[in-house]
């Protein structure tokens, strides 16, 4: 009997997790049920498993429970209280080498892109960025089922299977909000095991002198309700006071296509598509946006989407669920007079 | 003296790829070959503090011969060697054998001219994995910075950088001894016009090619396909998804338009959201 584990990176900051992990989690679950058969017919023990590293984080590891890890290994330890690449890739790779993890998913945020490649070059594995698309499938010549990864290559114009045959943990960065958070079941039961980091503050190497906030524009478009998002078809910078007004009307925020923040229209932090953000609202407006896959990529998992485009044959058409054929500048303040007379009629 | 080292890919520039829209393939003809774009703005933050420290900067790359054109617009931006890894027998790499091969190079590199700095792209844009810098730092045994997107400092007494390094909540500063390897955003340092010398050296510049003969011993088991654990299973283009249903302004209204939406996004459940703008 052996334990095939499933692992995901539990990623917090400042005690506040990043909710990718979560998101992790369910599909951690959904690999490990794939498994589930082939597992009973050999008699190995599947699991779900996280990996959570900080100072004084022991809550979390408790969540990481309800929302569906069987087990959390935490690593408590105040050379761990800020993410720093080096002691945090060195201890975990020393308790993957000791719990042999099969299939390890980190989110692929700024922190886990950091932490993944160095993981996996430690533990000397494949690791495939970005991936879209995770099934634990078939493969020739394979004993096991493995971890299919899918990613959009060149460009997002095709989509790459990767899988790692002889090498573990198979290792897999996940962007935020690809997928839906794990449910959350405040009964659930799990164990939580304490390990080392073996990491001194001198085997840190760095030491970080200062955070520096922004100031300005420190929109967080990946987790809002509402986003409503301009393209070239604004015309321009002053174009996204429309845009703006629309959002403010819905209480969502402002997205944007790449082209508008190439040509300093509206800034990178606003940017939905595979090099900007991938969002998943529960409504989505694209106004002059043409749909491009780079851009698909980051909303088509929008619960709603609205298209404005005045080209009835705008690709974006294509993944919206109702689209109207029109000039932005007059269905826009349209809508926006009708948000405000449907709100005055609930009052 | 300051010595810097740089790894520098050329990738196809993406922004100009095209989907044949008859077959739905990939035109790649006439689409330019370029300098990975953050590449060249960490070779320009190398020629920057060269400059300033009075040091010299190494280039190296690894790929198939066309990629002398790379390393000699590096030299025109301010290089002093480059170095070409290129042999059949490395093609197919993923990104642990590049780093692997990479971290070899830069091994060999520094025992004869110690290394203060390596600066890598953030990214390659051909792959979008940022792998390969954090990758080459755990082989070397090196702190890693990534998303570098300023040098505040370097102490070439106490072997020290300080660098800027910006998340998606702030900026770090963060103090590392050197050696260190960073992984530069293209905010690291602006692209500098070449000066009338580098230019000319350019021109004839021939860079030194590297093959699996030498002067590097590489593991054969380390390198190309063999020394990659991942594969390319199976390619396919993304699914379609199922289409919604479009108004036109021009055969109704826009008042009918917009009523329109209203009744599907009442029907799919979210017309609280909509409205969801009160306060
Ligand atoms: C590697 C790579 C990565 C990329 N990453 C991204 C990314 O992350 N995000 C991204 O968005 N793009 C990305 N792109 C770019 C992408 O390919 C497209 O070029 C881009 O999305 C197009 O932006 P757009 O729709 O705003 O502009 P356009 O394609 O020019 O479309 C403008 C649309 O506005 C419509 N329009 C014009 N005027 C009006 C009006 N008055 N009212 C209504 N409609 C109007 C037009 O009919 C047209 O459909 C990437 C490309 C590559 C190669
Ligand atoms: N073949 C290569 N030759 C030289 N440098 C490379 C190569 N591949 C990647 N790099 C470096 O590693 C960085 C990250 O690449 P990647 O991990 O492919 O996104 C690039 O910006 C380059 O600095």
């Amino acid at each position: 009997m052996t334990a095939r584990r499933f692992w995901v990176f539990i990623e917090q900051e400042q005690g506040k997790v990043h909710p990718v992990a979560w998101e992790l989690l369910g599909v951690a679950r959904r690999l490990a049920s794939q498994v589930a058969e082939e597992a009973q017919a050999s008699g190995d023990e599947v699991s779900v498993e996280g990996v959570l590293l900080g100072h004084q984080v022991r809550d979390i590891a408790a969540e990481a429970i309800k929302y569906g890890a069987d087990r959390v290994y935490l690593i408590d330890d105040p050379v761990l209280a800020q993410y720093r690449n080096c002691p945090y890739y060195m201890s975990i790779a020393a308790v993957a080498e000791k719990h042999q993890p099969e299939v390890f998913l980190i989110g692929a945020t700024t922190l886990g892109r950091d932490l993944a490649g160095a993981v996996a070059t430690a533990l000397r594995t494949g690791l495939t960025a970005d991936c879209t698309k995770l099934e634990m499938g078939e493969v020739k010549g394979a004993k096991q089922r493995l971890l299919q990864a899918t990613r959009p290559a060149f460009g997002g114009n095709i989509m790459a299977t990767i899988v790692c045959r002889k090498h573990r943990p198979q290792m897999s960065s996940v962007r935020p909000r690809v997928f839906p958070a794990a449910p959350y079941n405040p009964d659930a039961v799990g164990e939580i095991i304490a390990e080392e980091t073996g990491v001194t503050e001198e085997g840190a190497r760095s030491c970080i002198l200062e955070f520096v906030h922004a100031q300005e524009d420190t929109v967080d478009i990946e987790y809002s309700d509402v986003i409503v998002a301009g393209g070239r078809g604004v015309g321009g910078p002053e174009g996204f006071a429309v845009i703006k007004a629309l959002a403010d009307a819905m209480g969502g925020v402002v997205g944007a296509s790449r082209p508008c923040v190439d040509a300093g229209w509206i800034k990178y932090p606003h940017q939905v598509g595979q090099t900007g953000k991938t969002v998943r609202p529960k409504v989505y407006v694209a106004a002059g946006i043409s749909g491009a896959l780079q851009h698909k990529v980051g909303m088509q998992n929008s619960d709603f989407i609205i298209a404005i485009n005045s080209d009835p044959n705008a690709p974006i058409f294509e993944v919206a669920d109702v689209g109207i054929v029109g000039d932005l500048f007059e269905v826009i303040p349209a809508m926006i007079k009708e948000i405000e007379a449907r709100k005055e009629a609930r009052v | 003296m300051f010595h810097a080292v740089v790894a520098v890919k050329q990738v196809p520039d993406t922004t100009n790829i095209r989907i044949d829209p008859d077959t739905g393939n990939l035109v790649r003809e006439g689409v330019p070959a370029i300098m990975n774009p953050y590449d060249a703005h960490a070779l320009a933050a190398a020629v920057e503090w060269k400059r300033r420290l009075n040091g010299r900067v190494t280039v190296i790359s690894m790929g198939p011969p066309s990629f002398t054109t790379t390393i000699r617009e590096a030299i025109e931006m301010g290089a002093d060697r480059g170095i070409l890894i290129s042999d059949r027998k490395l093609a197919g790499a993923d990104t642990l054998a590049t780093s692997y091969v990479l971290a070899e190079v830069i091994r060999a590199i520094h025992n004869e001219d110690p290394i203060d700095l390596l600066l890598f792209g953030k990214q390659a844009i051909d792959g979008d994995t940022a792998q390969v810098g954090p990758g080459v730092g755990v082989r070397l045994d090196m702190p890693v910075v990534t998303y570098a997107v300023g040098i505040r400092a370097i102490d070439l007494d106490d072997d020290t950088v300080v660098v800027e390094r910006r998340t998606e909540r702030w900026t770090e500063i963060i103090e590392t001894p050197l050696p260190a390897l960073l992984t530069c955003e293209k905010d690291i340092a602006e692209i500098p016009f070449a000066p009338l010398p580098d230019l000319i050296k350019s021109l004839r510049y021939e860079p030194e090619i590297w093959t699996i003969e030498g002067p590097v011993a590489f593991e054969q088991d380390m390198i190309g396909v063999r020394g990659s654990p991942t594969i390319v299973y199976q390619m396919g283009t993304p699914p379609l998804p199922e289409a919604g249903e479009v108004i036109n302004t021009r055969e109704t209204s826009i008042d009918a338009a917009v009523t329109f939406v209203f009744q599907k996004a009442e029907a799919a459940g979210v017309l609280g959201t909509i409205l969801g703008g009160e306060k």
